[in-house]
């Protein structure tokens, strides 16, 4: 099972948390009733206590283990220093506005894309939404400098596999200032900033 | 009796009749629910904001400066001036009345609660008078950024922390120098047989020895497991005013400096570093105290409930040691949307050790559930209720928390509000505060010296309201999180109206439950109750239930 976009995923996610939620405040309602219950209830199953430590264990790490087999951007994301990306975008923020940052970029389906982006005061973050407002993928830019005085990069590499066209937004707050103070609305979002082009209806080429 | 007449005086409470712990203790948790009141208006304030401009609220509330004041002083009002306060306060009362020995002083209890509230209302002041507005996790250099928020505000709101931690830190000298008082039945013991059962090393090496057949190494631990679990959280909460008294010390640096005309240089502090060493110590309060305090209170609520001994209690002794390891290295779980965090500590300290939590709070789950099971038939009380209603809340929030610390999901949840609300809200209003309700209820006899609750009607319905509206508003703003929308961010559009809609009649189910918690105590024990609570006792006895053993 590999999920090709972040919307699969948290379409799956919503699903298996859902079906958990309902579980669980089940199982609390049934042991409820039945704790005030003269008659002893019949347990449906009984799970030994070693057993049970266990399932908690292969829960807490098999789910990574999950993730890491399945969401593509894991390993990627790891690895990155050591892959080649097909682009490279760089660029920086600072007084709650995005600087050097190209106008439009347009990526072909498949491409693996690099950001690196460094900022010279606060923190940020860096996110790419659908026009739904659906999250494509985010990340922290933190201030901060290297040894050489050379701002500190926060790098992401991005393969995208759907068509679309995304817009950017900090995705951490940065001050009352990231507002228009008479509308309320953000000054850091970039509407229709990247596009993606090339792929297949339901994604890849 | 008359509606004003009970609303003066009350059922049958009679504030003379209480010792002077027991009025110390009935300070906090009135302060306590107070502020409880404040967070939820400021919540449902952010709540409308965000479910558009159609909603039936000031338009001032949009305005960014604003909004983002509030969002500041709600969790400092919610997490210090309310939750640190209840906690502190009923652990003041329950360390002397566990270990039957006296508070070691009622003195510092009070100066305790006075701190805390006087620093919550200062820090509350700072963000409404002067809109200083860093939020609570003041990343580094936002708190000390003096182009976008006044140096009298910063100063007043960090001396406000400040003071909270003063009290805090008073409240650990008083809880540990009541432990370790060797008077009452710890008149012969000695303090490394205190300081071996509170760490929890006797449960470890009675297990050691079963698994070896030999005889137990302690059959009668010197510390009830209960004290155990509030002796260990509160080596966290120790750790934790630590960090966040140095943090605040460096913004109050900045901030002096740069009132005096010689700003120094922000850049001088690496933002990264100052994440790490900040979500360690914030983390010790989420990941580290309030789940050994949620544990043992647990622990406490089932033997008190049941009237039995604890299931499998030197596991849970032994556990607890374990899980105050664990919340000293997984802070790391917040840095996962951190690039220049090494992807190391993020494996080990952000996934692997997090992992462990769902087994610490699987454990006290499943020890609280069977020590309950053992007892039945049990009737159903308020205090089992909210107890049900707390494990409940962990139960969601818990494993919502093993979801999201995971290098995968966490790129596409960070910093939404699946994080703030499927997570946090239900761990905080469902887990913690039904724990806490569950306490109150039990203690409410020994407090107050059985006074009658007003209405049992009126609890219940604070309690199906209350765990309706929790659970919903954490259910439907957490789909809104999915959906794409961030926390900690000002939509003034109604984005994701419907959800918004959904969330603000649940957080309104909340506000509405709290009014009739807060309206059935005041009928119970009066306005002239209410006041006297804080006149001076005329009983300084600062314990419960022991004079007659004394004398
Ligand atoms: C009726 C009760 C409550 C409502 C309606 C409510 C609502 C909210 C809202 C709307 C936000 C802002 C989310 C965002 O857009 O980023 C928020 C944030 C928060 N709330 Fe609450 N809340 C309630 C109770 C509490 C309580 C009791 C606590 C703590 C004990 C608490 C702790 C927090 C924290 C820690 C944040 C995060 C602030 C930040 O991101 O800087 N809340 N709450």
């Amino acid at each position: 099972m590999t999920f090709a976009s972040s919307k699969e995923l948290l379409s799956f996610h919503w699903m298996a948390y859902s079906i958990y939620a309902i579980f669980i405040i089940s199982l609390i309602a049934w042991f409820a009733y039945n704790l005030t219950r003269k008659e002893k209830a019949k347990s449906i199953v009984r799970i030994p206590f070693y057993g049970y430590m266990a399932f908690l264990v292969a829960m807490g790490v098999g789910h990574h283990i999950f993730t890491y087999n399945s969401i593509p951007w894991v390993s990627q994301d790891i690895m990155r220093h050591h892959i080649k990306p097909d682009a490279s975008y760089e660029f920086e923020v600072g007084n709650h506005k995005w600087i050097n940052m190209p106008k439009h970029v347009t990526v072909q389906c498949g491409q693996t894309i690099k950001f690196d982006v460094h900022s010279r005061d606060l923190v940020y973050g860096f996110g790419l939404f659908r026009q739904d407002g659906s999250m494509v993928m985010q990340m922290q830019v933190n201030p901060g400098t290297d040894v050489n005085g050379i701002l500190d990069s926060n790098d992401i590499l991005w393969t995208f596999n759907h068509n679309g066209t995304f817009d950017v937004m900090s995705t951490e707050y940065s001050g009352p200032e990231a507002y228009d103070e008479k509308t309320g609305d953000s000054k850091m979002i970039v509407e229709k900033w990247l596009t993606v082009q090339g792929c297949k209806e339901g994604g890849k080429k | 009796m008359s509606f004003m007449n009970t609303l003066m005086n009350g059922t049958d409470f009679d504030h003379k009749s209480l010792n002077a712990l027991q009025k110390v203790t009935l300070r906090a948790v009135v302060m306590s629910f107070l502020f409880f009141g404040l967070v939820a208006i400021e919540g449902m304030i952010m709540r409308m904001v965000e479910v558009g401009p159609k909603a039936p609220i000031p338009h001032m509330f949009f305005h960014p400066a604003h909004f983002f004041s509030i969002m500041t002083v709600h969790p400092i009002v919610g997490i210090f001036g309310s939750t640190y306060q209840l906690v502190f306060g009923a652990f003041m009362f329950l360390v002397p009345f566990l270990t039957k020995k006296p508070l070691y002083s009622v003195k510092i209890a009070n100066a305790v609660w006075l701190l805390i509230t006087i620093g919550t209302a200062m820090s509350w002041i700072a963000a409404f008078v002067w809109q200083y507005a860093p939020l609570y996790t003041l990343y580094w250099p936002l708190p000390a950024d003096t182009n976008q928020f006044s140096v009298v505000g910063g100063i007043v709101f960090i001396v406000g922390v400040a003071l909270i931690m003063v009290g805090t830190l008073l409240f650990i000298y008083n809880i540990y120098a009541t432990i370790f008082a060797r008077v009452g039945i710890h008149k012969n013991k000695t303090t490394k047989e205190l300081l071996i059962s509170g760490f929890g090393i006797d449960g470890m090496l009675n297990l050691i020895n079963k698994l070896r057949g030999k005889p137990p190494y302690s059959k009668d631990p010197a510390l009830a497991l209960p004290v155990v679990a509030i002796f260990r959280g509160t080596v966290d909460t120790f750790l934790d005013a630590i960090v966040i008294l140095s943090a605040g010390i460096l913004v109050l640096v900045y901030l002096i400096f740069d009132a005096s005309g010689h700003p120094l240089n922000v850049a001088s502090v690496d933002a990264l570093l100052y994440k790490n060493y900040f979500w360690w110590g914030l983390d010790l309060v989420a990941d580290g105290l309030v789940l050994i305090y949620v544990a043992g209170s647990w622990y406490l609520l089932a033997t008190l409930i049941t009237g039995q001994k604890l299931f499998m209690e030197n596991v849970a002794r032994a556990a607890l040691m374990l899980e105050l390891l664990v919340s000293w290295m997984v802070w790391s779980h917040h840095l996962l949307a951190d690039q220049g965090q090494p992807e190391m500590m993020k494996l080990i300290s952000g996934e692997m050790v997090t992992a462990f939590e769902l087994l610490t709070q699987g454990l006290a789950l499943f020890i609280t559930l069977v020590t309950l099971w053992k007892a039945r038939p049990l009737k159903m009380t308020p205090p089992l209720a909210y107890l049900l209603g707390g494990l409940v809340g962990f139960g969601l929030a818990v494993p919502a928390a093993i979801i999201q610390a995971d290098m995968g999901m966490n790129r596409v949840l960070h910093n939404t509000q699946w994080i703030i609300f499927a997570h946090v809200h239900i761990a905080l209003i469902v887990g913690l505060y039904m724990t806490l309700y569950s306490a109150v209820y039990v203690m409410w006899p020994l407090v107050t010296n059985n006074t009658t609750m007003f209405s049992k009607k009126l609890t219940w319905t604070h309690f199906w309201l209350y765990l309706i509206g929790g659970i919903g508003m954490g259910a439907f703003a957490g789909m809104a999180g999915l959906d794409g929308m961030l926390r900690r961010h000002l939509y003034v559009h109604g984005e994701f109206n419907t959800l918004m809609i959904l969330a603000a009649i649940c957080g309104t189910m909340v506000l509405i439950a709290w009014a009739i918690f807060l309206f059935n105590i005041v009928m119970s024990v009066g306005v002239k109750g209410l006041i006297g609570i804080f006149l001076p006792a005329e009983d300084k006895t600062a314990s419960y239930g022991i004079e007659e053993d004394d004398n």
